[in-house]
C-alpha cells in the first residue's frame, strides 16, 4: 500500500555537497511573483540560491540563472517588454552568448522576457480563449540535451502546472520549421494545448542549448505534498519539474552525476 | 507642480476654517453627500460652527454605513462581549483594527479578514473585484504581515438570467487578474447561485497573512513630531464617495449611474507596495501604518490620529494627485487604490526614502503627529480642517433601529418541504435515484466550480497544501517545522432566510467542520454580514438575530471573532436579498504534512459516515432543485460540531484517515459524488444499517442535510484504533461501503450504479454551458 505522500518528507535529492557549491541566480524585477518558488526548487536541487535584483549590474558569479515568472511591470505593455531593459538583463544576454555559455531559464513571465530579449525566437500573445488559465500540464521532452533538460529521458511525459495569461507562443512558419528542424522545440503540450500555442510549442531552447524557456511552472513540481499529484490528484508525482533544476547542476559541475 | 496661477485659482475656492465661521448660513450640499438632517445637525454640534466642504466631506464618508457601522454597531457588541478566557486565549489583536492576529506558537502570527465589496462588484464587476482583493491585501500588510493567500465567497443571481453572465465574468476575471498578479495563491471560497442576489450579487474578498510576533503593527499616530508619510499609487477621481454613495444605498434604476463611484485597481502597484512594506517593516522604520480604503485620506488620517496619543496636522497640498484640478474635498474622499499612510520617526526618514526609491515607489511626506489633540488639515497653510479626530473616526451616529419578527416569518416556517407540491414524485426506484444523485451534482450550486478556480494561481507561493474543490484551504507558514493554517468560508442563505439565529450558526459550524475535516484545528472566526436595508424593521430582525446567533455559537465552539465586515442595503427596491452571514473560519495544522484531502484514493479503504441523519431537506439543495423554500433549516448541535471535529483531528494528527469529506449542502450523495472525483476513484456503498438506525429511507439518507456529520476513508490497518475511538467518544459511526479503485464506478446499494465519466462530465458541464 502507497502511503499519501507526507509534504516535505522525502526530499528528491540527496544533499550533496559538491552540488551545494554551485550557484543559481534567481532574478526578480518589480511584479516579479514566483521568485520564491524558483529559490526553493534551486535548495531542493542541492545549489544555492543567489537573489539577483534586475538593477544589478553584476551578476554575483552564478553559475547560471532562472528568470521566474510573474507579471513583471504589471505586464501592461507586451509582457516581458520592459524587464527586457533592466541593467541586468544586459549582463544575461551578454554572459548567454559568451563562449562560456551561461545556462539561462525562463519560467513563463521569464520565457516572455527571454524572446523580448531576443535570446530566443517568436513571441507570446493572449491565450486563444482569452482566459487565464491555471492547470496540471502534460508536457512531452523533445529535447533531452539541453542545459536545462539533460536528467529527463527523450519522449519523457512530465507533469507540471502551468498559469498564465499571455502564453500562445507564436513564430512565423520558417522560424517554426527551423526550430524543429534544429531540435529546439524542448517541450511541447500532450493531449491538450492549453492556449493555442503554433505546433503545440510548450518551450524552445537557443542553438547552443542553454538558453531554455517555457510557459509552464517546472518550480511548482519539485516538492512531495505540494505538487500537482498531492493538490490535484494528477500526474504520477509531485516532483516532475525538479529535473530542470538538477539537470543544470549536474551540467555545472560536470559529467559524473 | 502646480503653477502659481493655479494655486491662486484654487486657493479662491477654499473654503476655511474661518470663513466657515464666518458664514454659518452657507448650504451644503450634505444630503447628496449621503448625511441625514440629524447627523448634519451633529457635526454642526460636535464643531460648534457649519463644516468646513473638506469637514463635511470627511465626516459624510466617515459616519456612512459602511465606514461607521452605525446601524449594526449596538448588536456586533456582542462579538467583544460574549468572549470566554478560552477565546482570548490565543488573540493577540483583537476586533477594531485592520483586522485581528491569532498566536500560531514557535512565535508565529497570523492575521485574517473577511470583507464585502458587493455593490462596486455589480456596478464594474471587473474593477469592483478586484479593487476587493486589493482592499482586503491591505488591510493585512497594515498588520505587518506578509499576504499568503485569499478565498473568493460569491453569491450571483440566476445562472440563466442574462446578466449574471456579465456579472460572473467580470467578477472572475477581476479577481484573477488582480490576485494573480499578486502572487497570491486563491485556496478556496463559494459559488452559490441564486435569484435572490440578482441586483445585488455578493463579491466578498478574504485575505491571510503571516508574520512574527515582533513585527505586529497597529494603526496609530503616536509620538510628537513623528512624520506622516502617504505613499504607493497617486490620488485621483476614482471611488469618490463610494463608501457613503454606494455601499450606503439600494440600487434604483431611476437614478443617474454611478460608475465613477467605483474605483480602478492597479495590481501591479500593489504587488510592489507589498513587498516595499514588508521591507519596511523588517528594517523597523513605521511606527504606525494604515491602508487607505473606503474613505481614503479622510479615513487614514482620523483613524491614526484617534488612534495615538496626540494629533495630527498634514498639508494636503502635498498629496501627489493624478488629476491636479481635484478639490480638497475630492482629495480628501478618493478612494484611489494602492496607497498606505505611515508613521516615521525624523531618524528613520532617510532609510524609510531609500526602501521607496528601491521599489520606485511614489511618496510625499504630508506633516506630523501633535500633541493637540486636533487632527488639522491645511490647504497652502490655510486651515480647513480642524476636529477631533475621534468624533470622525469612531463618535459617530449609532442607531437604534428598530426590528420585529417579519409577519411572513411563521407562514414560512410552517410550509415544509415534506408533503408540498414540489415533493411530489420523491425518486425512490433505483433508476430514479441514480437520476437524481445525477441531477443534484450537476446544478448549478452543487456543480463542478473548476471554470472559476481555473482562472485563479492556486500554486504559486508553493505552500499550498489543499485548495479548492477541498472542504479548506490549506498553506504552509513555516517550512522548517511544516506548520500550517486552514481556511474555509460558508454562507447559506436559504437557511438563515428561515431561521436567521440559527442559519448564522449553521454557516459558522460549516466553515468550522470544513476546517476540522482538513485536520487543523478551529482557531478564529471573521464575518462579512451581507443583508439587506437596516431600515427595514424585517431585515433588522434577520441581522440582529444573525449577530446573536453568531456570538452565542462562537461562545460554544470556543472560537472568537477576531474582525470582518457589514454590508448592508443589499436589495433592490423593497426586496431584500436572503440573509447571508458569510463566516470564515481559520484552523492550525502543526504539520500540514498531516492535512486530510477529502478524496479517497487507496482501493480497499473502509469509507465510514459519522454522525446520525434525521430527516432535514427544509432548505436543502434538493428542494431548491425543486423550487421551494420553507419550513425549518437542520438542527444545530455544537457539541456534536465540537465532538466531530475533536475526532477528524486526532484522525488526522495519528494518521488514522486518509480522506474526509464534509457534508453539508446536498447531504451524502453530494459528498459521496465528490469524495469519488476528487481523485477519480469509485466505491461501493450500502447505507442498510444508517436508514435502520436512523429511520431513514434511502432519499433521504441520501439528501438530507442534517449537520455534524462527515464521510471518511479509513485504511485496513487504522480501522480497530478508529472506530475504538469513535466509541470512546461516544460518537455515531458506520462503515457505508469500501473504495472501489477498478470499478471506475460509484455504486450504492438500491441505486443504479454511476459511472465516474458520466458523473464528471454532468459535474463539470454546467458552468461552461451558461458563461463558456
Amino acid at each position: 500500500m502507497t502511503e499519501l505522500p507526507l509534504i516535505g518528507e522525502a526530499v528528491a535529492v540527496a544533499a550533496n555537497p559538491r552540488l551545494a557549491g554551485a550557484k543559481i541566480g534567481v532574478v526578480t524585477f518589480p511584479g516579479t511573483l514566483d521568485d520564491r518558488d524558483a529559490a526553493r526548487a534551486v535548495s531542493l536541487a542541492g545549489a544555492t540560491p543567489v537573489a539577483l535584483w534586475h538593477a544589478d549590474t553584476t551578476l554575483s558569479d552564478v553559475d547560471a540563472v532562472v528568470i521566474p515568472g510573474g507579471f513583471s511591470y504589471g505586464d501592461y505593455l507586451r509582457a516581458g517588454a520592459i524587464a527586457r531593459f533592466a541593467p541586468l538583463m544586459s549582463e544575461i544576454i551578454k554572459a548567454a552568448n559568451s563562449d562560456a555559455k551561461l545556462p539561462v531559464l525562463g519560467i513563463c513571465n521569464g520565457f516572455q522576457i527571454l524572446t523580448e530579449s531576443h535570446l530566443l525566437p517568436g513571441s507570446m500573445i493572449k491565450n486563444d480563449h482569452l482566459k487565464f488559465m491555471c492547470r496540471d500540464q502534460v508536457l512531452r521532452v523533445e529535447n533531452n540535451s539541453t542545459a536545462w533538460t539533460g536528467d529527463y529521458a527523450a519522449g519523457q511525459e512530465i507533469t507540471v502546472p502551468l498559469k498564465n495569461q499571455d502564453g500562445q507562443y507564436i513564430a512565423d512558419e520558417k522560424t517554426l520549421d527551423a526550430l524543429e528542424a534544429e531540435g529546439r522545440v524542448v517541450f511541447r503540450y500532450v493531449g491538450f494545448n492549453p492556449n493555442g500555442s503554433r505546433r503545440d510549442i510548450a518551450g524552445i531552447s537557443n542553438a547552443a542549448g542553454n538558453v531554455v524557456g517555457l510557459m509552464p511552472h517546472p518550480e511548482h513540481a519539485v516538492e512531495p505534498g505540494f505538487g500537482p499529484a498531492s493538490l490535484d490528484g494528477v500526474g504520477g508525482s509531485d516532483t516532475d519539474g525538479l529535473g530542470f533544476f538538477t539537470s543544470v547542476l549536474n551540467k555545472i559541475v560536470g559529467g559524473a552525476k | 507642480m502646480s503653477t502659481s496661477a493655479e494655486t491662486v485659482s484654487r486657493k479662491f475656492n477654499i473654503d476655511t476654517v474661518e470663513n466657515a465661521a464666518k458664514t454659518p448660513d452657507t448650504e451644503l450640499p450634505w444630503a447628496e453627500l449621503g448625511l441625514k438632517q440629524n447627523e448634519f445637525d451633529e457635526v454642526v454640534k460636535v464643531l460648534g460652527r457649519r463644516p468646513t466642504g473638506a469637514e463635511l466631506a470627511m465626516y459624510s464618508v466617515m459616519w456612512s454605513e459602511h465606514c461607521s457601522y452605525k446601524s449594526s454597531k449596538n448588536h456586533l457588541r456582542q462579538f467583544g462581549e460574549k468572549v470566554t478566557d478560552e477565546m482570548k486565549k490565543d488573540m493577540l489583536v483583537g476586533i477594531g483594527e485592520n483586522a485581528g492576529v491569532t498566536n500560531l506558537g514557535d512565535g508565529w502570527a497570523v492575521t485574517f479578514k473577511i470583507e464585502s465589496h458587493n455593490s462596486p462588484s455589480f456596478v464594474e464587476p471587473y474593477q469592483g473585484a478586484a479593487t476587493g482583493i486589493g482592499g482586503i491585501v491591505r488591510d493585512i500588510i497594515s498588520m505587518g504581515a506578509r499576504p499568503v493567500a485569499v478565498m473568493d465567497p460569491l453569491r450571483f443571481g440566476a445562472i440563466d438570467h442574462p446578466d449574471t453572465a456579465r456579472v460572473m465574468h467580470g467578477a472572475v476575471a477581476g479577481i484573477g487578474g488582480y490576485g494573480n498578479s499578486l502572487g497570491l495563491p486563491n485556496i478556496g471560497g463559494e459559488m452559490v447561485f441564486d435569484s435572490v442576489y440578482q441586483g445585488n450579487p455578493l463579491v466578498n474578498a478574504l485575505a491571510v497573512g503571516v508574520m512574527r510576533h515582533e513585527d505586529i503593527r497597529l494603526a496609530n499616530a503616536s509620538g510628537k513630531g513623528n512624520k506622516v508619510v502617504l505613499f504607493g499609487a497617486r490620488t485621483g477621481g476614482d471611488g469618490i464617495g463610494g463608501a457613503s454613495v454606494l455601499a450606503s444605498e439600494s440600487f434604483d434604476d431611476t437614478k443617474p449611474s454611478k460608475r465613477p463611484a467605483v474605483q480602478v485597481g492597479d495590481p501591479f502597484a500593489e504587488k510592489v507596495l507589498i513587498e516595499c512594506c514588508l521591507e519596511l517593516f523588517k528594517g523597523s522604520l513605521v511606527e504606525g501604518i494604515q491602508d487607505l480604503g473606503a474613505a481614503g485620506i479622510s479615513c487614514a488620517t482620523s483613524e491614526l490620529a484617534s488612534n495615538g496619543d496626540g494629533g495630527m496636522e498634514v498639508e494636503l497640498t502635498s498629496v501627489l494627485l493624478r488629476d491636479p484640478t481635484l478639490t480638497p474635498g475630492e482629495i480628501l474622499m478618493s478612494e484611489s487604490q494602492e496607497r498606505m499612510m505611515a508613521v516615521v520617526t525624523p531618524e528613520n526618514i532617510a532609510a524609510f526614502e531609500a526602501v521607496m526609491d528601491k521599489w520606485a515607489v511614489e511618496y510625499s511626506w504630508l506633516g506630523e503627529v501633535t500633541d493637540t489633540g486636533r487632527l488639522i488639515i491645511t490647504w497652502e497653510g490655510e486651515v480647513i480642517v480642524d476636529v477631533d479626530p475621534r468624533t470622525v473616526a469612531h463618535d459617530g451616529p449609532v442607531y437604534d433601529r428598530p426590528y420585529a419578527r417579519p409577519e411572513w416569518q411563521d407562514a414560512v416556517q410552517a410550509d415544509s418541504f415534506s408533503g408540498s407540491v414540489q415533493d411530489a414524485g420523491r425518486p425512490s426506484a433505483p433508476a430514479e435515484l441514480a437520476a437524481a444523485v445525477a441531477e443534484l451534482i450537476a446544478s448549478p450550486n452543487m456543480c463542478s466550480k473548476d471554470w472559476i478556480t481555473n482562472q485563479y494561481d492556486r500554486y504559486v507561493g508553493g505552500n499550498t497544501a489543499l485548495a479548492f474543490p477541498d472542504d479548506a484551504g490549506v498553506v504552509r507558514v513555516d517550512e522548517e517545522t511544516g506548520l500550517g493554517v486552514a481556511l474555509a468560508t460558508d454562507a447559506n442563505g436559504r437557511y438563515t432566510y428561515l431561521d436567521p439565529y440559527h442559519g448564522a450558526q449553521l454557516a459558522l459550524a460549516e466553515a468550522y467542520r470544513n476546517v476540522a475535516t482538513s485536520g487543523a484545528v478551529p482557531m478564529a472566526v471573521s464575518d462579512c454580514l451581507n443583508f439587506g436595508s437596516p431600515e427595514d424593521p424585517d431585515v433588522m430582525w434577520q441581522l440582529a438575530e444573525a449577530i446573536r446567533g453568531l456570538s452565542d455559537a462562537c461562545m460554544e465552539l470556543g472560537i472568537p471573532v477576531t474582525g470582518g465586515n457589514v454590508s448592508l442595503y443589499n436589495q433592490t427596491g423593497t426586496t431584500p436579498i436572503h440573509p447571508s452571514p458569510v463566516v470564515a473560519v481559520l484552523g492550525k495544522l502543526d504539520d500540514v504534512a498531516r492535512r486530510t484531502p477529502s478524496g479517497w484514493r487507496e482501493d480497499g479503504q473502509a469509507i465510514y459516515l459519522l454522525g446520525t441523519t434525521a430527516a432535514e431537506l427544509d432548505g436543502s439543495e434538493w428542494s431548491n432543485m425543486r423550487g421551494h423554500l420553507g419550513g425549518l433549516p437542520p438542527k444545530v448541535d455544537l457539541a456534536a460540531e465540537r465532538a466531530l471535529g475533536e475526532i477528524l483531528i486526532n484522525a488526522s494528527r495519528d494518521g488514522m484517515v486518509d480522506s474526509a469529506h464534509d457534508l453539508s449542502e446536498g447531504g451524502l450523495a453530494a459528498a459521496l459524488v465528490e469524495s469519488s472525483l476528487r481523485y477519480g476513484v469509485g466505491a461501493r456503498i450500502a447505507l442498510q444499517d444508517v436508514m435502520d438506525r436512523d429511520g431513514v429511507d434511502l432519499f433521504t439518507a441520501l439528501f438530507s442535510e442534517t449537520q455534524g456529520r462527515a464521510v471518511v476513508g479509513v485504511p485496513r490497518s487504522e480501522e480497530v484504533r478508529f472506530t475504538d475511538m469513535c466509541t470512546a467518544r461516544g460518537f455515531a459511526h458506520t462503515r457505508i461501503g469500501v473504495v472501489d479503485a477498478a470499478s471506475g464506478k460509484l455504486e450504492i446499494n438500491g441505486v443504479d450504479a454511476l459511472s465516474l465519466d458520466s458523473l464528471r462530465e454532468a459535474h463539470e458541464a454546467t458552468l461552461p454551458k451558461y458563461f463558456g
